[in-house]
């Protein structure tokens, strides 16, 4: 699955990285640093956490072709 | 302008209602929440706002652009007489839409970022094993507000903010004078006080710049043409020193208060510390100790499962309510610590006791990390810790949306 993070939007909320934490990290100035943009399936339930908590809808989630853009 | 009420309004549930459990919100919200997701209420004023108690609606509604959160707006209800007071209009961050509400934000994301919580761990472990210390050579008894509760918070966010911490006893008499105000010329008095006393502080680190904490940093940046006027400073450091120590304190003793009026939970928890985490959302979510999870004003007509919300009505996020929704939290009144399963660590975080959308409150990994500090520390050290006085004699807060106990006497 190919997951990626709007910088622009991100609040530093942090759910990405305690949910997801081998795919989701932040930098120095708080915001969401993507670890790994193709993640195995085996984080699924954890990517879909993530993105699901996210309060500024900056995470997306994209698999074989169907991209999940989350409602703004 | 004073319009008169409708008769039809008279008839509306009033808002807010006290609770009769620490825990539990009123039986009228209950009532209210059963009935659907959206309600029209009757604020003190008679005006009438839209209280959302859907939890799939609420989350809709605070991450919709259009839905407006500046409290300076003639139409943007105050819910309480207090947020009548100029003070509150407007208050840093949480009052403000993009793209100014953005920038400061961004300003302030490295102060709070997980990392940074993560390392004030240890410091935070230690002034707690240090009020326990204290406690255990006074007493028993002991009150938990003014000897655990509220020193956690109140230093941590003295240290982060770079306020003071000897201040403490001024600075939290009037957010409680502030924050508990039942008018709004007392809310102003009190808010006017805090103004000044931070004004004095931002003028001493103008000075002598280079010191530690938020603030100086913010000094350093101040510039009256770009993005933040020392105006702007002022409000963040109301608005951070405020947020920063009431709820957190108040969400510790009635945690407290929660976990000892549940035995065999306290028990689950004290069994696997694991559970700790997961426990402390469960009891932000039980608590809901600030039932506004935010207020909002829509900026054009919004229709929201067949409910239309017109352009310039006020809305209002319980989340006393939207936490107890069944459709997310089976038995929702119910209190278990194992309610996130243990599958995730994240997953028991779908409370909207932080609210959410771009305001979702940005202490809030501060706050858990105090709240998981607090609760294993006070139990560890004090098992057979109880409460002093029955629980339907603890002095609780009145006439609000923020819980509170005034006091929490407690013995061992």
């Amino acid at each position: 699955m190919k997951v990626t993070a709007d910088r622009r939007r991100c609040m530093a909320a942090g759910h990405c990285a305690i949910s997801a934490p081998t795919v989701f990290d932040h930098g120095e100035d708080g915001l969401v640093v993507v670890l790994d943009a193709d993640p195995g399936e085996d984080a699924r339930e954890a990517v879909e956490t993530a993105e699901d908590l996210c309060p500024s809808r900056a995470i997306a989630v994209e698999t074989a072709g169907t991209e999940r853009v989350p409602a703004r | 302008m004073t319009t008169p009420i409708p008769t039809e309004d008279k008839r509306l549930f009033a808002y807010p209602q006290d609770r009769s459990c620490p825990w539990q919100p009123s039986s009228g919200y209950r009532e209210l929440g059963e009935r659907g997701p959206l309600h029209r209420v009757r604020l003190w004023d008679g005006k009438s706002i839209w209280m959302v108690t859907g939890h799939a609606q609420a989350r809709r509604l605070l991450a919709d652009p259009r839905m407006s959160a500046d409290r300076s707006r003639d139409d943007f209800p105050a819910v309480l007489p207090r947020l009548d007071a100029p003070i509150f209009k407007p208050i840093a961050i949480i009052g403000f839409d993009p793209p100014v509400h953005d920038i400061h934000r961004r300003m302030l994301a490295p102060d709070f970022s997980l990392k940074q919580v993560r390392a004030l761990r240890g410091s935070v472990e230690e002034l707690t094993g240090k009020l326990v210390d204290d406690m255990l050579r006074k007493g028993p008894p002991a009150e938990l507000i003014e000897d655990y509760a509220l020193p956690i918070p109140s230093m941590v966010i003295s240290e982060l903010l770079g306020v003071p911490y000897d201040d403490h006893a001024f600075f939290e008499a009037k957010t409680v004078g502030l924050l508990q105000a039942k008018s709004a010329q007392d809310a102003e008095a009190a808010g006017r006080a805090l103004w000044d006393y931070l004004d004095e502080l931002i003028t001493a680190k103008e000075r002598e710049p280079g010191g530690e904490g938020v603030l100086s940093r913010l000094v350093g940046r101040v510039d009256e043409d770009g993005d933040l006027t020392r105006e702007d400073l002022l409000r963040i450091a109301l608005a951070l020193l405020l947020g920063g120590h009431d709820t957190t304190s108040q969400m510790i003793a009635l945690g407290v208060v929660t976990l000892l009026e549940h035995p065999h939970q306290l028990a689950a928890l004290r069994a696997d510390p694991g559970v700790l985490p997961a426990a402390v959302d469960e009891l932000l979510r039980m608590v809901s100790v600030t039932d506004v999870s935010g207020v909002r004003v829509a900026t054009e007509d919004i229709e929201i499962d067949g409910y239309v919300i017109r352009a310039g009505e006020g809305v209002l996020v319980s989340s006393s309510m939207t936490n107890r929704d069944p459709e997310v939290f089976p038995d929702p009144y119910r209190f278990d610590v194992h309610r996130a399963g243990g599958r995730n660590a994240a997953s028991g975080r779908h409370h909207l006791t932080f609210g959410f959308g771009i305001h979702q409150c940005l202490g809030q990994n501060l706050a858990r990390m105090e709240l998981e500090v607090a609760f294993a520390v006070l139990f560890d050290r004090i098992p057979d810790l109880r409460l002093a006085v029955p629980l339907d004699g603890l002095p609780t807060r009145s006439g609000g949306t923020m819980q509170g106990v005034h006091t929490l006497p407690v013995e061992w």
